[in-house]
């Protein structure tokens, strides 16, 4: 393994927190490389930030725009960034490979830095994987990469700050939107109330949420409040044609070629949980995220994590992070970090940049039927295994999400999981009279992307002989 | 007639036009734009049908976490099209049911 390249530091992702730490250990003197999997650095938030498709700046608004001097950053580093590349394992001996352009590659790494970002939380509901209805953050990501809008007539159902982001976007950009149908529960005010401390220290959170919901109510497009039983329906070809949900006594109708849905993000695990590193289930925001010190540091010495894949605290937040854990990762080297008046300036941002969160979490957790649901709503949509299927399992003595894999295959399909996995922790969790920790999680493996033989078979030609990009 | 469920392109900066083929169709897309959404411009829907059940489906979360847009392009099945940019002169299909080993698939 004395062969391979050696890098000081790896960076995984090039978000917000991989931007911003990777600028600082670089600067530090680090021997930095940061692989990414898309083809331009920005993560989801600063999707296609290098080269803004837009004419109108004044539709994604200038918090997009604020990944500009973060990217700038990591441009005038130091340091190797390899866009294209998807990490698929890391060894137990500081190794990892990468595949980028069909060819795979190996480095070393002293220090490892996780920084893959969140994902949108899963869903289920019925009809939910009709060809038309897609993610809000799909959606932005279609905005900012490619100026497109979604097919009309639009429906936008859900909760949570990025769908009355991209729903005033969307407006912004001239949408028709028939309605946004949003699934917040009423019980859910009372609870984020009890949190409002924390919501007037996050004041200016607070005001851009308002300013949303204004520009969504002069837009004149409908909002329904406290929206249930969501159901998207097929046409005669097998597309979405239609979403229904009731308010109040009222069942509603409304057809659409294309609904977005969301219901918040949850933290990307998928290659800390097949490295091994310890997790944690988070009852208050519903999902998993690493275990993780003060520092940034995971139960394995030389990982790091910072970012939204640690925990969600969105962009300004990992940026903090990125920053913070790099100096760590700096001062465990050997090397001269930030003065420690700077670094505690940078905690107390960080703490103020939190403050809110307890009132967002509060606010928006999910409608209990999209982390619970039941009947014939598919959960695993790869191999489309249904919530009663999931549930039916503890009858055959299933007692966790391992066991749901060899029962129905649920977890087994090219997601390897992502799209599933917290539905059928919460399922058999409810059926079992038990909570998500005691029941666990799917042991995830590597590789933890599909990889065709010829990638794999590439590794075992000396490096020199490999194609290079 | 099929409804129209292309999605509209906003004015956007200038960028080189690159054209490709969708299911026989020729269309034209902007250089840096992955094949999905170059695929849900054209209004192609489903972009796939599953191997479990041969129902249709489309993109869904365009960051390549939930393997939805698997495509065939070039000629190789199983391809996300969220997580490919699109090139002159490739040519995409749906893909139908599991995908066949074999050849360069491999």
């Amino acid at each position: 393994m004395t062969d391979l390249p050696q890098y000081d530091l790896v960076i995984i992702g090039a978000g917000p927190a991989g931007m911003a730490s990777a600028k600082e250990a670089s600067a530090a003197g680090l021997k930095t490389l940061i692989l990414d999997e898309q083809p331009r650095a920005g993560g989801q938030i600063y999707r296609n930030i290098g080269r803004p498709i837009l004419q109108n700046r004044s539709i994604l608004g200038e918090d997009y725009y604020v990944g500009e001097s973060l990217l700038a950053g990591l441009v005038q580093a130091s340091l190797t960034h390899i866009p294209n590349a998807t990490v698929w394992e890391v060894t137990g001996e500081n190794a990892l490979c990468f595949s980028a352009e069909g060819v795979s590659h190996q480095v070393g790494f002293k220090k490892l830095l996780l920084a893959t970002g969140a994902q949108e939380r899963p869903v289920p509901f019925p009809g939910w994987t009709l060809p038309g209805v897609m993610t809000c953050g799909a959606a932005q990501i279609l905005l900012k990469s490619s100026g497109l809008t979604p097919a009309e007539p639009l429906v936008i159902a859900g909760s949570g700050p990025l769908l009355l982001l991209i729903a005033c976007q969307l407006i912004r950009a001239g949408v028709r939107v028939e309605g946004i149908v949003e699934t917040t529960p009423t019980a859910n005010y009372g609870r984020a109330l009890k949190e409002i401390g924390g919501a007037i220290k996050g004041w200016r959170h607070l005001l851009k949420g308002m300013r949303m919901l204004n520009e969504i109510r002069r837009s004149g497009v409908k909002f329904y409040k406290c929206a249930t039983e969501l159901r998207a329906e097929p046409g005669s070809e097998g597309n979405l044609a239609s979403v229904s949900f009731r308010k109040g006594k009222t069942v509603h109708q409304l057809e659409c070629h294309t609904l977005l849905v969301h219901q918040g993000v949850i933290p990307n695990t998928q290659l800390g949980r097949a490295i091994g590193l310890e997790h944690q289930w988070d009852e208050v925001q519903q999902c998993w995220k690493p275990t993780l010190s003060e520092n940034g540091c995971s139960s394995h010495p030389d990982i790091f994590i910072a970012g939204d894949s640690g925990g969600i605290g969105g962009a300004i937040v990992a940026e903090i992070q990125g920053r913070t854990v790099a100096n760590e990762i700096v001062q465990q080297s050997g090397l001269m970090g930030q003065k420690d008046a700077a670094i505690d300036s940078l905690r107390k941002e960080l703490a103020d940049q939190l403050a809110i969160r307890p009132f967002l979490d509060h606010l928006y957790r999910p409608l209990d039927i999209f982390l619970r649901p039941e009947g014939e709503t598919i959960v695993c949509r790869c191999e489309e295994v249904s919530a009663s299927d999931i549930r039916g399992l503890v009858n055959y003595g299933c007692v966790g999400p391992n066991q749901a894999k060899a029962f129905c295959r649920s977890g087994m399909g090219p997601c390897q999981g992502r799209q599933c996995g917290s539905t059928v922790t919460a399922l058999l969790a409810d059926e079992l009279g038990s909570t998500p920790s005691q029941v666990g999680y799917y042991n995830i493996r590597f590789p933890i992307k599909p990889v065709t033989l010829g990638e794999l078979a590439s590794l075992s030609q000396p490096a020199q002989d490999r194609p290079v990009k | 007639m099929a409804a129209d469920l292309s999605f509209n392109r906003l004015p956007c900066n200038e960028r080189a036009a690159v054209e490709i083929t969708v299911e026989g169709r020729k269309v034209i897309a902007l250089d840096g734009e992955t094949v999905a959404a170059a695929v849900m411009r054209s209004g192609l829907r489903p972009t796939r049908t599953t191997a479990v059940s041969g129902a249709g489906r489309a993109p869904y979360c365009m960051m390549g976490v939930c393997f939805e847009c698997l495509m065939n392009i070039d000629g190789k099945p199983n391809k996300q099209a969220c997580m490919t940019e699109v090139r002159e002169g490739m040519v995409i299909t749906v893909q139908q049911g599991a995908r066949e080993l074999g050849g360069d698939s491999l």
